[in-house]
């Protein structure tokens, strides 16, 4: 889904704010809120991959208006009401207002089955897809090649579990990218990785432009 | 936002998914038990015994479990990147927030902020600078973004003074902004430390 919270690469933001943002929580309603989605994640009343995609689901504009926990609390209650655990009725009545929920999900999708045989060291391009509903590869990688450095195990493929569709675990690779074949001209130079689940991975021949030799 | 949560909070419970005790629970571990020390107890020991480094860059899931370290079943694997005088790695998550908690704390404010998301993974020198790292050209910078269930944790370069230190000492050097990795241990980075002088504080 290409909304406001794949933000990797994104311009116009200020610095970065540290000095009264060192903590992790800055009021109780927040731990509250934090507590109440671990319980729902452990009571596997939803799971990690539907709880981030309620998230991003989120109108665009409250998306960027809501604090962190906000948004934290946001997903737990759409997803509580998606279930059937609690009416957008009875919440409102107790909170004494009209809360906002995310938007409806797109479709998901499962995994593909014809997956390449990957190894370390390999050259891949993250396929030019577009999805409507959840996935977990940025935009700023997507059609651009890199080098596998590590493999992960496999876990659910979450463009299907963020869904309630069958998510068959795949492995997840480190891919190496070099920041200036992603923003070209336009970045500071390093070596960029992103976990990328196999499906999201073809092939790629080796690139003619000369790379370190120690990027394996 | 406090009668909302508490709104959400009440009819949980009248439902019984939420337990009387679950915030309670989850603020304990939080505050008390997923803290930073426990990913600098990792660093001195594996800075002591490069047998127990090459455990924690092996496997680093297992090396914090064999001292006691837990991580949630959807943290899969525990991905260790040393630091050496010429690389720097820090990691972030550009989609939201992702870290190990459990073993680094819970993620500052400025992590899940949208100016670190959004930056630090195309500008990673300059923003690094801004929060207070300057690294000359010369030390390379690797950004690793956590997109999967891997999480990733940093073993910072060991200060040179403090050669012969103990665990215990080495462990009170080590912060969670350098387990991130915007932040480096050894001189000119930061002064020479005494933790010993840092007790009570």
């Amino acid at each position: 889904m290409d909304g406001f919270h794949d933000m990797g690469g994104r311009q116009g933001f200020g610095p970065v704010v540290m000095n009264d943002k060192r903590e992790p929580f800055h009021d109780e309603w927040e731990v509250r809120a934090a507590a109440i989605s671990a319980r729902l994640i452990g009571q596997h009343v939803y799971n990690m991959d539907e709880f981030r995609h309620a998230i991003e689901r989120m109108a665009p504009r409250h998306y960027v208006c809501a604090s962190y926990f906000e948004r934290t609390f946001t997903a737990a209650a759409t997803l509580c009401f998606e279930k059937g655990l609690i009416s957008r009725e009875e919440l409102n009545a107790a909170s004494g207002e009209s809360v906002p929920l995310s938007l409806p999900a797109k479709p998901g999708r499962v995994a593909p089955d014809d997956l390449p045989k990957l190894k370390i060291g390999d050259w891949v391009k993250v396929k030019n897809e577009f999805v409507g509903g959840h996935t977990r590869a940025p935009a700023y990688v997507r059609g651009k090649c890199g080098q596998i450095v590590d493999i992960s195990p496999a876990c659910p493929f979450p463009d299907a579990a963020a869904h309630d569709l069958e998510p068959v675990p795949q492995c997840t690779f480190d891919v190496r990218f070099r920041s200036v074949d992603l923003w070209p001209e336009c970045c500071d130079e390093a070596e960029v990785h992103v976990g990328l689940f196999h499906g999201y991975l073809e092939k790629a021949p080796l690139p003619t432009a000369s790379y370190g030799s120690d990027s394996a | 936002m406090e009668t909302r949560v508490a709104a959400l909070e009440t009819l949980l419970k009248d439902k019984g998914v939420l337990a009387d005790d679950s915030v309670a629970t989850y603020a304990h571990r939080t505050s008390e038990e997923w803290l930073p020390i426990n990913g600098a107890r990792l660093c001195a020991r594996a800075w002591r015994d490069p047998e127990f480094k090459q455990f924690l860059l092996a496997d680093g899931k297992a090396a914090a479990a064999s001292m006691g370290f837990a991580m949630p079943e959807h943290h899969r694997k525990l991905a260790v990147k040393e630091n050496t005088p010429s690389v720097h790695n820090v990691i972030c998550c550009t989609l939201c927030s992702c870290t190990a908690f459990t073993i680094i704390g819970m993620a500052p404010g400025w992590y899940k902020d949208f100016e670190y998301r959004a930056s630090i993974v195309r500008e990673a020198r300059t923003v690094l600078a801004e929060m207070g790292l300057v690294l000359r050209d010369e030390i390379k910078i690797r950004v690793w973004d956590t997109t999967t269930d891997t999480r990733y944790m940093i073993l910072p370069l060991q200060p040179p003074y403090t050669a012969g230190w103990s665990e215990e000492r080495l462990a009170r050097l080590v912060t969670k902004e350098s387990l991130i990795g915007v932040q480096r241990l050894e001189p000119p980075f930061l002064p020479v430390q005494n933790p010993d002088a840092l007790q009570g504080q």
